[in-house]
């Protein structure tokens, strides 16, 4: 050790050792395994989570059956039925379609494919990223005090209506629907745009005729997930007017004018009561609401690894 | 440049028809007015949470803003209840999602496969989308009873501490996604640069990928706090309403957010102009400002990462 012949044959020999024997990495492979464990938690949690909601439902629906899904809400937990949310849920879904669909894919491609990159572009542009964050319990605020003021103005009953609830969520998940739909958009190549306009094309042909179908599915999965989103979303309906408790209603000519309610909104109601036999009512709702939601991501997620093209 | 044009045939003219034109005039007007109306959604959200929250504030005894505790329908706003409500859900809901997120985050950014990563993303997203209503329920039938119970006696069935554990699990996924996002936009150069030098996954990832990422860490924590922030439902399930100011998260309690839902729904039911009612546009207003802000600064971190490679 002492002469440097002895040195760099101890050095080369640590080194050899390095290179050809691999000493096992155990913090390596320690901080691997706490790294996948955690991964693991949000799985456990998600299993734990349908395994413990079905349990609580399986009572309902063994009992009940298809009673419980057609019965109206009432104050007798044996008796109570999600009729009303789910035809809430459903013409919710319908009006949140028709009005974030179109305005989210037309202010897409304006964004996209029209404007110009000033300054007002840009601001519109800020500004959607911001609204996408704002807490959706101060779209609910929106709701009430534009929306249900405006119905309420047109002589429809008090304006608590699910018209009101509908534009409420609509504009809520406008931002999402948005911002997928320039994804989408930003997507497909600028040569198919150049192609046709190469050919004589205007801006609005080349849009509908070649951008928007290449863009299609892209556009789809997001408004999907936009709609899932709408979906779930309790709080908003709640400050815009949706009903808690049980109600008459559902009779066809007040359908849009009348009172309203929604699964989520059911699922709160029922989860804070005090009888334990709401609780399993709630979780029974709580798997039509997941059925709904659940099913619609499935689809998105699907649609997207199905079309998902490589130009 | 105008000289350079040959001059058309007599009769030929590139303009088009003037028909369509027109229609190339409307459409676009019609997607600006689209893109327009999200500028009249910000404005009327900022118009009326400002002009009803103004008309709280001057309404009302500026020392009913401090009390024992938050009472609207007494005329108590004690605003203290609930914004040390909202730091209490928020520290414990990011107590739980920055570990688990980041985690999750460089475990799929620089050890998981590509077919790993399919396999395991879609489950992140669907836990994502399952509606926070759920969630509270989930927090206050399991987590409650069979977690907090157990470990803490003295817990009241609706708790703060459930409502943040809650909290937490819906921030995992949106934390680790935009973390690992920013991980993924490090250059492969900077991981084989450290490779080359010796260093091991571990030290590689640490070491020289984190601290590259770090702006959009950063954003991920910052957009995740805002989301708690702005979260309702889990917080009105599980933790029951806003009562007496207190800081133990064992405690029933509320946030801003929850706070809001109790005002609008069942024995605090408000309706017309009280003060009570107006009092949820002034909530509504502090909720916007603090969101508004994060959102801003996370959004600064987010595209610091963008540019620096």
């Amino acid at each position: 050790m002492s002469t440097i012949a002895s040195t760099s044959t101890v050095t080369a020999a640590r080194v050899r050792e390095g290179l050809v024997n691999s000493r096992r990495d155990t913090l390596g492979i320690v901080f691997q395994v706490i790294l996948l464990l955690s991964l693991l938690a949000s799985l456990v949690i998600l299993l734990v989570l349908l395994a413990d909601v079905l349990s609580k439902a399986f009572p309902v629906y063994a009992d009940r059956g298809i009673d419980f899904l057609t019965s109206p809400l009432s104050s007798n937990p044996d008796k109570a039925g999600i009729v009303q949310g789910i035809v809430g849920t459903a013409i919710l879904a319908l009006v949140v379609a028709a009005v974030a669909f179109p305005f989210g894919l037309m202010t897409a491609i304006y964004l996209e494919e029209y404007a110009a990159d000033t300054r007002l572009t840009r601001f519109i542009q800020v500004n959607i990223r911001n609204l996408a964050g704002v807490p959706s319990v101060v779209y609910g605020l929106l709701g009430l005090s534009v929306f249900v003021a405006l119905f309420q103005s047109l002589g429809m009953g008090n304006g608590r209506n699910v018209l009101a609830g509908g534009a409420t969520l609509a504009v809520l998940v406008l931002p999402i629907v948005v911002i997928t739909s320039i994804e989408a958009l930003r997507a497909v190549p600028i040569a198919i745009r150049e192609a046709g306009y190469g050919v004589g094309a205007s801006r609005w042909e080349v849009t509908r005729q070649l951008v928007l179908p290449a863009a299609t599915p892209g556009v789809l999965t997001g408004t999907v997930l936009a709609l899932s989103r709408a979906l779930g979303e309790t709080a908003p309906l709640i400050l815009a007017g949706a009903v808690l408790g049980s109600f008459s209603g559902l009779s066809i000519d007040r359908l849009f004018t009348g009172s309203y309610t929604a699964l989520p909104v059911i699922v709160y109601d029922w989860s804070r009561r005090p009888q334990e036999a709401f609780r399993a009512d709630a979780a029974a709702a709580i798997v039509a609401l997941l059925v709904i939601t659940l099913f619609a991501n499935a689809i998105a997620i699907y649609f997207r690894n199905r079309y998902e093209q490589t130009w | 440049m105008a000289q350079a044009t040959p001059a058309l045939p007599a009769g030929i003219s590139l303009k088009g028809s003037s028909r369509r034109q027109r229609r190339e005039r409307i459409v676009r007007g019609l997607f600006l007015g689209a893109a327009l109306a999200t500028i009249v959604i910000s404005a009327f959200i900022i118009e009326t949470v400002l002009v009803e929250a103004i008309s709280f504030l001057s309404a009302i005894d500026l020392s009913r803003l401090t009390g024992i505790g938050w009472f609207p329908r007494r005329g108590i706003f004690d605003i203290a209840t609930i914004v040390i409500g909202t730091l209490m859900v928020t520290v414990i809901a990011m107590l739980i999602a920055t570990p688990i997120g980041l985690a999750s985050a460089i475990y799929l950014s620089e050890y998981a496969t590509p077919r790993a990563r399919r396999a395991i993303k879609p489950v992140l997203e669907l836990l994502a989308s399952i509606p926070s209503v759920v969630i509270g329920f989930f927090a206050l039938t399991l987590i409650t009873p069979s977690v907090i119970k157990p470990l803490f006696a003295e817990a009241n069935t609706f708790n703060m501490l459930a409502a943040g554990i809650g909290v937490g699990i819906l921030t995992v996924p949106l934390v680790a996604s935009v973390a690992e996002d920013a991980m993924r936009a490090v250059p492969m150069s900077l991981r084989e640069a450290s490779y080359g030098l010796g260093a091991r996954k571990k030290t590689t990832s640490l070491r020289v990928v984190f601290p590259a990422a770090i702006s959009g860490i950063v954003a991920a924590l910052i957009i995740a706090t805002s989301r708690a922030i702005g979260e309702t439902m889990v917080v009105a399930v599980a933790a029951g309403a806003p009562q007496a100011r207190t800081l133990n998260p064992l405690d029933p309690g509320g946030t801003m957010t929850s706070a809001m839902v109790q005002l609008a729904t069942g024995s605090d039911q408000v309706t017309g102009n009280s003060a009570a009612f107006q009092s949820l546009f002034f909530i509504g207003l502090l909720l916007f400002a603090v969101t508004f802000l994060l959102n801003i600064v996370g959004d600064v971190f987010v595209r610091r990462t963008r540019q620096r490679y």
